[in-house]
């Protein structure tokens, strides 16, 4: 009997160092937040890769739906006005 | 280049590997082979889980417990003398270290127990060495910040099998009973370790019991230590396991005296 | 909205668009990927991918997780036994290396709706397999040596392609990998080395652990591209990029001038460089032993597994008491809310 009390998977977000956001370093098992925590220190940062790490439940996250993509993503493509490049400055002009 | 035991070392305190630092050695190198031998000797039998964890992540935190362990051992001995000379050719009686580290792994929560016991004791030792003008007052300003998590993961064990289920609050039970009487040797002095003791052991009375009791698990009341344990590691007096794990330790090195590796 | 927001999770998508009328239009799916396929594009966990496709990364994923945890064994074989306290740091290090990186394996299969213990399961009872190198005994302390240089060497040859792979959390997984893995490459040649320039005894050791580890580290490139039966499907998936005999010939041309740096012959009386290839010609491999060993007729296979298993079983009772100590906890919480 190996018993069937599978820990529930996390997903782990390392801030290698101060100024930089946390980004998404790989998931791991533990049994409770506490312990997700010091799992994910032994093992996503045990090279000196952060300085703080958040531990998040993989069930509680959501994700846009790959389906979604066009609808979701591609409005923003045609919108090339929010873009600095998009106008014309004359030359010689400065600080814009 | 690791000198042949013969060799003829440069100081006096080298020149005795394979016995207890000379008579006129200074304290801090029987303090710096007490500490460092613990150190080694816990390294080496968390080193023996490798591949045996309960679950891949202990895996990762057990060896790193091991590693720092095993990081401030070749500071320490490296103080006192060679670290190679110093582990793998001295006998068992010249070793230091507490009876309690060199006891075998047993189950994990055997493992957990005695690393409990050893932590706190090593974070509050540090702790109070830190703060001292002791030549080891360096190395133990960063080990405490190795060491506090090394507490910490004891802890956070001990409330999940003594509060877990019926069967590991049975085997962390039987753990901190087992090793109970190997914890009373930690307060005993030691030269060159100018140590307030009353305050370590009350500290780790307080604190060992706070973590037992919020695990539900029940304080030892037996001795601490006997006419057997009192003080015996630490003058070179060690249990039945102690010397295999030493003949598997140093068997190959000393089976090619001189060799570099 | 016709789609709901789906949690992030592994579960197998099912793409809502693709379901109206009831039938799932396979065909416009199936060319989006291979398009992205073709395009160099990462395909992603919740992107629709074929049944097959999902299924090859699973079982390619999981047995390279499985062969980091088993392949822990060999070595740690030796823990105890490292004979400076320097090579017992680096030693300890890289086995603990080796559980982190079926760690970041296992995730990578997780994210294609795998359970972990659904795999070691698997492994546990031999229905998905583990690299055979590991089921060759490490005798001396010169074998953790040739396990560096030539296991690992082998291994990355093997692995820098796959950090280009076409699914991206395996690929990501592999590039930490890769940089970690360097360092045990490194670790080993130098500890082989240090045998080889050291006593005759000591050298005499690295020689034998090179001639017992030459030719199972080239099987582990696989059989010969004319038996391989994954590899042309693989490729067209770019889960693979380069043939088995590709990347053993790779290996080889690496490893002549690295041993005779080492001052050590590697067992092979039909190697020597083929001016008019640029490569260098080496002897038939014994693809009987290969077939042997993955049957389950190596030296160490039943070891292995079984001090998995017991590993696995004995620490039953610690998982399910961290389980019930977080329902007890959660419990409170809620008592108390």
């Amino acid at each position: 009997m190996t018993g069937s009390t599978e820990w529930p998977l996390w997903e782990v977000f390392v801030r290698s160092r101060r100024g930089l956001s946390h980004t998404h370093a790989g998931s791991l098992h533990a049994p409770d937040a506490e312990m997700a925590l010091r799992n994910a220190r032994d093992l996503y940062t045990r090279r000196n890769e952060g300085v703080s790490i958040w531990v998040v439940p993989s069930a509680e996250i959501t994700a846009s739906s790959p389906d979604e993509k066009d609808s979701f993503f591609e409005p923003s493509a045609d919108k090339p006005y929010r873009h600095p490049t998009f106008y014309d400055i004359p030359e010689g002009v400065k600080h814009l | 280049m690791t000198p042949t035991p013969t060799t003829p070392a440069p100081s006096a305190t080298e020149a005795a590997p394979a016995a207890t630092p000379a008579p006129d050695a200074p304290a801090v190198h029987t303090a710096a082979l007490a500490l460092g031998d613990d150190a080694l000797v816990l390294s080496h039998r968390l080193g023996e889980w490798a591949g045996h964890a309960p679950v891949l992540e202990e895996e990762v935190a057990l060896a790193n417990i091991a590693l720092d362990l095993l990081g401030q051992a070749r500071v320490l001995l490296s103080l006192a003398g060679d670290e190679d000379e110093l582990a793998y050719l001295r006998e068992e009686r010249s070793f230091r270290n507490l009876q309690l580290v060199e006891q075998p792994n047993g189950d994990f929560a055997h493992t957990i127990a005695r690393q409990l016991y050893f932590s706190v004791y090593q974070n509050l030792m540090y702790g109070q060495l830190a703060a001292t003008d002791s030549p080891l007052a360096p190395l133990a300003a960063k080990a405490v910040k190795e060491v506090a998590y090394h507490q910490d993961h004891a802890e956070q064990w001990t409330l999940r099998l003594g509060d877990g289920t019926a069967e590991s609050h049975e085997r962390m039970q039987r753990g901190v009973d087992a090793l109970w009487r190997f914890t009373g040797e930690m307060f005993a002095p030691v030269a060159g370790l100018d140590l307030d003791r009353e305050a370590l052991r009350e500290q780790w009375t307080a604190t060992v019991t706070a973590v037992l009791q919020k695990a539900t698990l029940t304080v030892p009341e037996g001795p601490q230590s006997g006419a057997w344990t009192a003080g015996a590691g630490r003058e070179g007096l060690h249990t039945e396991s102690f010397g295999r794990m030493l003949a598997e330790m140093q068997h190959l090195h000393r089976s090619h005296p001189g060799a570099s590796w | 909205m016709a789609t709901a927001h789906q949690p992030f999770t592994t579960a197998p998508h099912k793409p809502a668009a693709a379901a109206v009328d009831g039938a799932v239009d396979t065909t416009v799916l199936e060319s989006a990927f291979d398009a992205a396929v073709a395009a160099d594009e990462r395909i992603e966990p919740r992107d629709w991918m074929p049944d097959a496709y999902r299924a090859t990364l699973v079982r390619q994923i999981a047995q390279h997780a499985h062969s980091e945890i088993i392949g822990m064994q060999p070595e740690a074989n030796w823990i105890t036994r490292a004979p400076s306290l320097r090579r017992k740091a680096i030693l300890m290090a890289k086995v603990q290396d080796e559980a982190g990186h079926g760690l970041y394996l296992y995730s990578a299969a997780e994210t294609l709706g795998a359970s972990r213990d659904d795999l070691l399961d698997k492994l546990h009872s031999g229905r998905q397999k583990y690299s055979s190198i590991f089921n060759y005994p490490t005798l001396t302390w010169a074998d953790v040596g040739a396990i560096g240089w030539l296991v690992d060497g082998a291994a990355i040859t093997n692995q820098v392609p796959l950090c280009r792979c076409s699914y991206g959390p395996y690929a990501r997984a592999m590039v930490r990998v890769c940089k970690e893995e360097s360092f045990h490459q490194r670790q080993g040649y130098e500890l082989l080395l240090a045998l080889s320039r050291g006593t005759e005894a000591q050298h005499a050791m690295a020689q034998d652990a090179v001639d017992r580890w030459w030719w199972p580290s080239l099987m582990m490139f696989g059989p010969p591209d004319a038996e391989s039966s994954h590899s042309e499907q693989s490729m067209t998936w770019k889960i693979k990029r380069h043939s088995n005999d590709e990347l053993r010939q790779r290996f080889v041309d690496i490893c002549v001038p690295q041993a005779e740096s080492l001052g050590l012959t590697l067992p092979d009386p039909d190697l020597k460089w083929n001016e008019e290839r640029g490569q260098h010609d080496f002897g038939p491999i014994d693809w009987s032993e290969f077939w042997s060993v993955l049957k389950g007729n190596g030296p160490c296979n039943d070891q292995r597994i079984t001090q998995r298993r017991r590993a696995h079983e004995e620490g039953a009772w610690v998982r399910e008491a961290a389980a019930a100590y977080a329902a007890k906890q959660s419990e409170r919480k809620e008592a108390t809310a």
